[in-house]
């Protein structure tokens, strides 16, 4: 599906890639990592076609710089940071739509699944949307098409739990015919989604590992926890995960995305002094 | 043509929207209502009434302000759309490089020439209402010398965006070009250039490589057919081109300079980084 052999790309006499070697097959699912600095936004240019380089990289066969329209036919991007767009909302869809050759109420269906109503905020302008809704805006874009590439650099960072739930299921949905790559800083972030780890470090490919996960994108895991006394900030933590308590608010019960669980209990650390019981999945851990 | 037209919507309606072109068309629409108000359709000046006057005043303004516009809100949109990353989302769409290139070209071509013709031809319906005579063959080449005129400041507006990698420096580079074409408007510096023993042929050739001073001199030509106001100059362009082929040679010669111009401008964008 992706095809990158001996890519190299120097920027003056920096070489941000340094001979890059990757074949991504179809249903792979790579994390691309690594620190700032270490060539994974220059990587996912050089896939999008936004910057000349040396070497290969074809797109279920095709060149993004000589055979653009054909290669990004087949990519959903979301990038990291929303561009400013200053285009209402119903023109973005309308736009996006209409060059990927899909009907608007798909994007806007899959923007609604993840909880945006677009006919609400159609009127807008898209930067004035907030942080959360210019992402679900975005990934509509790129799930509400028939991309067989995913290239999502921090999907999920923007998102509430809610949200970032349904979006796993979204790509859950897609596992066996999508390619994906998500680029984060953090593993954690993303590795509960995917299936290879790519590391990238000064423009190398550090390291390249499959992983072995049993944890499907779309399972839920129930969750127990026990308190040992009320503490409003816990109830604050709790806002958008959607548990319910006892009445006293110390016993706590909700399900949690497998793909955000590292997510999860991250937060929950911040509490392990409040906590005296906690079980997440089906056996007591 | 289909992503050619869409991109080209997508400028004219992010354009509709930016404060630039309402302050654009705002100054255009202002200087008819102006010249009016200040009754230039009425008085008389050395034989030169009615809305021909006002036509004439009209073109030498947007000669100073048109230009300028053209070119610095031309590279803030393409510079500053690559700075802030609304390009690196738009392009990893399914658009060729040549439909977003060519159609952000003719969106924007739109906006600064609909403008600047609107208020010209809100002018002669006024007059023509109001039943002053309105010269309709001046009309037509004025409006001509426009489209020219924005249809070369455009291409060399895509040119430098194309070339300039930040705002800052496609913004600079855009002002410098304006000054430096202003500056050899001046057929005072030509007449020292003739001093300095350069032939008159000469002079007016490098005078008239500048689109501002061919504007100009047609401009003129309209309501002084002998261009008596450019002294020996005028002699030089007549025997150059005669009096019909400069008309259209002012047409020709600005259009073919922002088409090469913005053409440069777009094998220059596809063959670099586009981010």
């Amino acid at each position: 599906m992706i095809l990158i052999e001996h890519l190299v790309k120097t920027f003056r006499r920096v070489r941000a890639l340094d001979s890059i070697d990757l074949s991504i097959g179809p249903s792979e699912r790579v994390a691309l990592v690594g620190s700032n600095g270490a060539g994974k936004t220059t990587l996912i240019r050089c896939l999008l076609g936004e910057y000349v380089c040396d070497g290969t990289v074809r797109i279920d066969g095709f060149d993004p710089r000589r055979q653009r329209a054909a290669a990004l036919a087949r990519i959903g991007f979301v990038p990291q940071l929303p561009p400013p767009l200053r285009m209402p909302v119903s023109q973005l869809v309308g736009f996006s739509a209409a060059l990927c050759g899909v009907e608007p109420r798909r994007i806007v269906a899959v923007a609604g699944q993840l909880g945006l109503d677009v006919e609400a905020v159609r009127a807008r302008q898209f930067v004035s949307l907030s942080g959360g809704m210019k992402q679900k805006l975005l990934i509509a874009i790129a799930l509400g098409r028939d991309a067989r590439v995913l290239v999502l650099d921090e999907p999920a960072a923007s998102l509430d739990p809610e949200a970032r739930r349904i979006f796993f299921d979204l790509l859950a949905q897609r596992l066996d015919e999508t390619t994906m790559i998500l680029s984060s800083h953090r593993l954690a972030e993303v590795s509960a989604l995917v299936n290879r780890v790519v590391e990238m470090d000064m423009g190398r490919v550090a390291l390249d590992d499959k992983v072995a996960g049993d944890i499907a994108p779309d399972i839920r895991l129930p969750c127990r926890i026990v308190l040992g006394r009320f503490e409003p900030a816990f109830v604050k933590a709790l806002d958008g995960w959607e548990f319910a308590a006892d009445a006293e608010q110390r016993i706590w019960h909700g399900e949690i995305a497998g793909p955000d669980r590292l997510r999860f209990l991250g937060i929950m650390s911040r509490y392990t002094g409040l906590v005296i019981s906690f079980s997440l999945g089906d056996d007591p851990q | 043509m289909k992503q050619l037209l869409l991109t080209a919507r997508l400028d004219v309606a992010e354009s509709l929207r930016a404060r630039w072109f309402q302050v654009y068309t705002l100054v255009f629409g202002g200087i008819v209502a102006l010249l009016f108000a200040f009754g230039l359709t009425e008085s008389r000046v050395l034989g030169f009434i009615g809305l021909s006057r006002l036509l004439v005043t009209y073109i030498q303004l947007t000669m100073a302000i048109l230009p300028i516009f053209v070119l610095i809100t031309t590279v803030r949109s393409v510079a500053g759309d690559r700075e802030t990353g609304v390009l690196e989302y738009l392009l990893a769409l399914p658009i060729s490089l040549g439909a977003w290139f060519w159609g952000k070209f003719l969106g924007r071509y739109a906006v600064t020439f609909a403008p600047v013709f609107l208020a010209m031809l809100g002018a002669a319906a006024w007059g023509a209402f109001n039943g002053i005579d309105v010269p309709w063959a001046m009309f037509g080449y004025y409006t001509a010398l426009l489209a020219a005129m924005a249809l070369c400041f455009l291409g060399l507006g895509m040119l430098i965006s194309a070339l300039a990698r930040s705002t800052d420096v496609a913004q600079g580079a855009a002002f410098l070009l304006w000054l430096a074409l202003l500056l050899f408007l001046d057929l005072i510096l030509l007449g020292v250039m003739i001093q300095g023993h350069l032939s008159p042929e000469a002079a007016v050739t490098i005078a008239l490589v500048n689109p501002l001073q061919v504007f100009r001199t047609a401009a003129l030509a309209l309501f002084d057919p002998q261009l008596i106001v450019l002294g020996p100059s005028a002699y030089v362009i007549f025997d150059l081109f005669g009096a019909d082929g400069f008309r259209v040679f002012a047409l020709a010669y600005p259009s073919a300079l922002g088409l090469v111009a913005a053409s440069a401008g777009y094998v220059i964008f596809r063959r670099g980084n586009l981010l």
